[in-house]
């Protein structure tokens, strides 16, 4: 085992290196310099081009030395948790952000035990109810669960949510609540309004999951063993849970690294639309004021947060489950 | 029955060809069919738009800014007398700001087929004026309500259409011929490249698609020609897209270049294009089709999204994205929900392209 999870932290390291030669790929992509938009758009816009601003730009990120210098320069200041420079707020980004990333991570996790928790019952009733009205019920929903993109289900709840009942679902705290310190009460009020968009984020993880749960456990049950148990006097319900959920079970660690990216991709515009205090809106901003350097500090943090998770969920099923211990990632 | 005679119909079965039999079982399959149908007609529409759209895509009607979607009547007086609408009058709410409008009965406006309208240029060759259908002279007809500028929301989701099922097709392009050509490379020599290719995907994969596609987007240079624009954003959207098609043909190849056939064909002097092209793809040729129908829909959700958020297309070129960024606020949701039809599309196409796809999938598995 100790050996399988050197081996996986070994292999995150090139992978998140070329993950951030990507990243900054796409920082250079926009024509010219950074600082070049900034100039000519503040002169646009009748400022008078603040000096200082820009030189501390240029020296920040090395923009008058040779790429690779400026690479290195990016690299190692992300590695020492510098961010980037936030003109909107005037503070380094690593400084505020640490409460919109925890948020974030928040709603994934969230995300994902509503995954969990949604699917399992009704995979294993649809499986165990083949073909009935019930089981053609779900995965009709479930098939609309996949084809509603999650932001328009994020709209079209928060209309019902204003007609049915007259408030709006956006944020995840009270206005009180906002700027109170952290304590018992605005846990529970975050917790209240969590659940619109880990409903949003979560709806089409979990069609998915039932799909796929129901697929494994059909397979499952077909088996010879199965009837075996079945024949010789063994209950249903202990039948079922002791011997083919179990296996039909692993798809739902191995899955997390398919449904990571795509719960954060979902956190991402879900937030916008609901405007939650994630990194999803200071994404976008940054994007649109084409400030490629703090977009791709962002990126770079979604896309290791992804890493992570999938290298949690290979751990996880390492330990669930032998055979791919024994085989040392290689099947992967 | 005697045992080496076979009737007329299962002699029509073993002698139909591989493409016809999936097309026999994918015909059982209704829902399928239908979404397939659904499919071939939206699709069909395109060249038509606006011909089919009661008023040009830019032309504003002041007088009608945020106007709910208008009925259409059959009996005046208890008496059928064909479609019609009646005029409307606007008055300005003083207590909630807010644009009200009331129907006027004594004004009676007959809705028309093939009527003469706003002109348009048709195909960009020749000049028309005429519409499908139309509302007389002095009267309004806006089915689905309009927008901020006073703009017909129904004529422009028909006009949205086109950009928005487009982009699917020539993005899953990009990234059919990305996978055909790094999937077959990686999968048919292994090796070196192999690793190389394998690692890309890796990488591409563990961003999360949606910030990696509004990073990408936003680095398109702001003034550029919308046209481009809409090239780059289809681009974009197949360029990321390929990984798992790409990854589908590798393991495929895999497994067909130990069968025996394909030993065969290279002792017998085929050049790896020949055997590829001849032994290997049509192996998997369904099942990259399969693949295909169901990535077509996440693009098109990924254009929708972009243009949702500002990053993607831009106007004068509209998608449904872009009309939906018009319902960005609650405020505008909760006023004009009219606003949310794109919405409808929108689903309406993705769950026809899931059905289908999976229609398929099950046709295209001989062993189903």
């Amino acid at each position: 085992m100790l050996r399988y999870v050197v081996y996986r932290l070994l292999l995150m390291v090139p992978t998140l290196l070329l993950v951030s030669l990507v990243t900054f790929v796409i920082i250079q992509l926009p024509p010219g310099s950074y600082l070049d938009t900034l100039v000519s758009e503040l002169r646009a816009s009748g400022e008078t081009t603040d000096l200082q601003k820009i030189e501390f730009l240029r020296k920040q990120y090395g923009l008058d030395q040779p790429l690779w210098v400026q690479y290195w320069r990016w690299v190692s200041g992300l590695l020492r948790g510098d961010l980037g420079y936030s003109f909107e707020y005037d503070r380094p980004v690593s400084a505020i952000i640490g409460e919109h990333l925890a948020l974030t991570v928040v709603i994934s996790v969230a995300a994902i035990l509503f995954t969990w928790i949604v699917a399992l019952p009704i995979g294993v009733y649809s499986a165990t109810h083949k073909y009935s009205w019930a089981d053609h019920g779900l995965t009709f929903l479930a098939f609309l669960g996949l084809a509603t993109p999650d932001f328009l289900l994020a709209l079209v709840l928060m209309f019902v949510s204003f007609i049915w009942f007259g408030l709006s679902v956006g944020g995840l705290f009270s206005p009180e609540m906002q700027t109170a310190p952290w304590s018992w009460a605005k846990v529970l009020d975050l917790l209240r309004h969590l659940w619109v968009p880990v409903l949003v984020i979560g709806a089409s993880g979990t069609a998915s999951m039932i799909r796929r749960l129901r697929a494994n456990l059909l397979d499952e049950l077909k088996k010879p063993y199965v009837v075996t148990a079945r024949a010789k006097g063994l209950p249903p319900i202990r039948l079922l849970f002791k011997y083919p959920l179990r296996i039909a079970f692993n798809p739902f660690i191995s899955d997390i690294g398919n449904l990571l990216p795509h719960v954060i991709s979902g956190s991402v515009i879900v937030s916008i639309v609901l405007s939650l205090p994630t990194t999803g809106p200071m994404l976008l901003r940054a994007l649109r004021t084409q400030d490629m350097y703090l977009a791709g500090s962002f990126l770079m943090l979604l896309a290791t947060l992804t890493v992570v998770g999938v290298l949690v969920s290979d751990l996880a099923l390492a330990a669930l489950d032998p055979r791919i211990r024994q085989g040392g990632g290689r099947n992967r | 029955m005697d045992e080496g005679a076979l009737t007329s119909e299962q002699q029509r079965y073993y002698a139909a060809s591989q493409r016809q039999l999936i097309w026999w079982r994918l015909r059982k399959h209704r829902l399928a069919m239908a979404s397939f149908w659904f499919l071939v007609i939206l699709y069909s529409l395109i060249p038509f738009v606006e011909f089919l759209s009661p008023y040009a895509l830019r032309s504003r009607h002041p007088d009608y800014v945020y106007f709910p979607p208008q009925r259409v009547y059959f009996f005046h007086q208890g008496e059928f007398t064909g479609p019609f609408v009646y005029g409307h009058t606007m008055t300005i709410n003083l207590e909630s700001l807010q644009r009200e409008y009331q129907e006027d009965r004594s004004r009676r406006y007959r809705v028309r087929f093939l009527v003469r309208g706003e002109p348009y240029w048709m195909w960009g060759a020749f000049r028309s004026d005429l519409h499908l259908f139309g509302v007389e002279e002095g009267g309004s007809l806006f089915l689905l309500g309009t927008d901020r500028l006073g703009r017909d929301m129904l004529s422009r989701i028909i006009h949205g259409a086109r950009i928005s099922l487009t982009v699917g097709l020539f993005g899953i392009t990009v990234s059919f011929v990305l996978a055909l050509v790094l999937g077959g490379l990686s999968g048919y020599h292994g090796g070196m490249l192999d690793i190389v290719i394998q690692r890309l995907i890796e990488v591409i994969r563990s961003f999360p698609e949606l910030p990696l596609w509004m990073a990408l987007s936003a680095a398109l240079p702001p003034r550029l020609d919308p046209l481009l624009v809409y090239v780059g954003i289809t681009v974009i959207l197949g360029a990321i897209e390929w990984t798992g098609l790409a990854r589908s043909v590798r393991g495929k190849l895999l497994a067909v270049r130990e069968e025996d056939f394909v030993t065969g064909a290279v002792l017998a002097g085929g050049s790896p294009a020949y055997v590829i092209r001849k032994h290997l793809l049509p192996a998997f040729t369904s099942h990259l089709i399969v693949s295909a129908t169901l990535s077509i829909p996440r693009m098109i959700l990924g254009e929708t999204a972009l243009s949702f958020l500002g990053l993607g297309l831009r106007p004068p070129i509209t998608s449904w994205g872009v009309l939906l960024s018009e319902a960005q606020n609650i405020n505008a949701v909760a006023l004009y929900p009219w606003l949310l039809f794109p919405v409808v599309m929108v689903v309406s196409t993705i769950l026809a392209f899931n059905f289908f796809g999976d229609g398929l999938r099950d046709a295209a598995d001989p062993y189903a």
